[in-house]
């Protein structure tokens, strides 16, 4: 008994040693992370503790810790305020539109892939993908240019086939669109990519077999290529549910003015207003953790909803 | 047979007409920006330019060279684009290398620091008083500093030196009595060149192309990056940023001003979307690169 008692103490003490010999030995590795580790304990970690104000009335001079707590005083006023009905709708709209549009990359990377490899399938590739590398604001700043009433040229065009102008960007009614079909402008060839990657990976013996069997070229993209692409699919489908209400916040931004406001305010946009604007800082903090609190939710719920259909999920 | 080939023939046809078709849509509204920025104002806005220059002129092109805050901005953005990619690939580079070795202890729990990172976030609130906090407000640091590395790109950077570097090697260079700074600087780092360019490309396109940070943390004009500076002058107020444009030449009538405005958005448009639209080609494949590895599943 004792000698086995000594001999654990002993491995005990000989891991220890070699933990200590590694640490020793290994030491400028653990340097290397420091900077990373420094970065995300403070911009990542620091703000995590910093979300309590969203429970407390932040006043700057007492600091985070001193100020007082209120519970749920900011969420109630959020959740009964006319508004808040009015953003959480507007903020799912519009990135229900966007994931609507989630095929549309896929239909052009099969369809790309049908391509004979030549100079026009490079080509389209490069310039489809151009878009991507276009900031937000030059892209808002082409819509103004196009869509301006008097001298934009879709309003030209518009006049030309004998009907009125329309403000676009003036009118909720456009918001939505404008906001979403200039994304696909943007991202469209982009999203190809691993889409395109995922085809390059398909089993071409089973395109051989299929032509025994005599099946045509559209019967092998959608009986072959698409299934064979399907777990890249729901993995970007689950990521892209994962970022459901955080897209292009910035884009809408920069696209919002007060005629528009009825479809163009989402929660982002209101934060930002409330928060660095109005200097409302705690109400903010409560609204924004609202947002990233339905961010996980929604995240968690559709890959436990992928792994049971598909087996394919995140974890 | 031959029915099936026939069919397969008009299948080719089709696809070909619809790949160019969405090519010409997506490249329509780049090729009328290039054409607007060297046309007559008027042609512009009447609507007679809609594809191919009319009554060429650089007049929008001299005038942004002469506006003082463009060059500002487009210094400015420059400076941060260089200064942040470095910043950038000196906490990603030596981090994602760690990470990828066996020997770390704790690695599990280093990774899923950096992970949870990912899953959640403060929001802008409270990370906005941390910059406030370390007086950041109105310096170049709030635009380089927060969101200088991200989760996603040590992910991609660590699996990149799993692949690429043996362990073997590694290991025959310890014996030989290396040290890890040795060993990164002289020997992971020369053979990481491809994934150092794509670190490097990504983080200063964003970094070109972002107007947030630079919105909510700088007030100083001084300080404004070439976004900011376009916001204002395509988006915010068109006319006063063309009238502080020619405000060294004579007084001009107003409507002269919006006709020139116009012509100035189109220029101003290239010159800030160029730089990247003329590398991006030659670069291309860095860029496919980068969203490969990154798809990568663990």
């Amino acid at each position: 008994m004792e000698l086995q008692q000594e001999k654990k103490s002993l491995n005990k003490k000989s891991r220890t040693y070699a933990i200590k010999k590694s640490l020793l030995r290994n030491w400028q590795l653990y340097v290397f992370l420091l900077p990373a580790l420094t970065y995300f304990f403070i911009f990542h970690y620091i703000p995590m503790y910093g979300v309590q104000i969203a429970f407390k009335d932040y006043f700057a001079n007492l600091g985070i810790s001193g100020s007082p707590w209120v519970g749920f005083e900011h969420f109630d006023r959020f959740f009964n305020s006319y508004y808040f009905w009015r953003l959480l709708k507007n903020t799912i709209i519009l990135n229900a539109y966007g994931l609507l549009l989630f095929p549309l990359p896929i239909i052009f990377a099969l369809s790309l892939n049908e391509l004979r490899a030549g100079a026009f399938k490079k080509w389209s590739q490069t310039l489809t993908y151009a878009p991507h590398f276009i900031s937000v604001v030059v892209v808002v700043g082409m819509l103004v240019a196009f869509l301006d009433p008097v001298t934009g040229l879709v309003n030209h065009a518009i006049r030309g086939l004998g009907f009125e102008s329309i403000s676009f960007l003036t009118s909720p009614d456009w918001f939505r669109h404008i906001y979403v079909w200039s994304g696909q402008w943007q991202t469209l060839g982009w999203s190809t990519i691993i889409y395109l990657a995922a085809l390059a990976g398909v089993n071409p013996e089973l395109h051989e077999a299929a032509k025994v069997d005599g099946a045509t070229r559209l019967q092998r993209v959608l009986r072959i290529n698409l299934p064979s692409i399907m777990p890249t699919i729901i993995i970007l489908f689950i990521l892209n549910m994962g970022n459901f209400m955080q897209i292009g916040f910035e884009k809408v931004l920069l696209m919002q003015n007060t005629l528009n406001s009825e479809t163009s305010d989402i929660i982002q946009t209101f934060v930002y207003e409330t928060g660095l604007l109005e200097g409302r800082y705690s109400f903010a903090a409560a609204i924004g953790l609202f947002e990233s609190a339905i961010n996980i939710v929604l995240l968690i719920t559709v890959n436990q909803i992928a792994r049971k259909v598909s087996e394919n999920s995140l974890w | 047979m031959r029915n099936f080939s026939l069919s397969d023939q008009a299948f080719e046809r089709i696809n070909f007409i619809f790949v160019l078709m969405i090519t010409l849509i997506i490249i329509y509204p780049l090729i009328f920006v290039i054409s607007a920025s060297i046309s007559d104002p008027h042609a512009v806005n009447t609507g007679k330019m809609w594809l191919w220059p009319v009554d060429i002129t650089f007049d929008g092109f001299i005038r942004v060279f002469k506006n003082k805050a463009i060059w500002v901005g487009y210094r400015n953005t420059i400076v941060y684009t260089l200064i942040g990619t470095c910043i950038h690939l000196f906490i990603l580079l030596p981090c994602a290398y760690a990470l990828s070795r066996k020997e770390l202890i704790a690695k599990q729990f280093f990774l899923w620091f950096v992970l949870f990172t990912m899953l959640f976030n403060g929001g802008l609130i409270p990370t906005y008083l941390v910059v406030k906090g370390l007086g950041m407000v109105n310096t170049m640091w709030a635009i380089v500093i927060p969101g200088v590395i991200g989760a996603w790109s040590i992910l991609v950077a660590r699996s990149f030196f799993q692949q690429t570097i043996p362990d073997q090697l590694v290991e025959a260079s310890k014996i030989d009595g290396a040290s890890d700074f040795y060993l990164f600087i002289k020997i992971v780092l020369p053979l990481s060149l491809p994934i150092i360019a794509v670190m490097a490309l990504f983080h200063a396109v964003a970094l070109w192309n972002q107007y947030f940070n630079a919105l909510i943390y700088l007030s100083d004009e001084k300080l404004f990056p070439l976004q900011l500076i376009l916001r204002q002058i395509l988006i915010v107020n068109e006319v006063s940023a063309d009238s502080a444009a020619s405000a060294a030449g004579s007084a001009q009538s107003f409507a002269d001003q919006v006709k020139t405005a116009s012509l100035v958005k189109y220029a101003v448009i290239i010159v800030s979307a160029l730089p990247l639209l003329i590398v991006y080609p030659f670069l291309q494949r860095f860029f496919v690169k980068g969203v490969l590895i990154g798809s990568v599943k663990e």
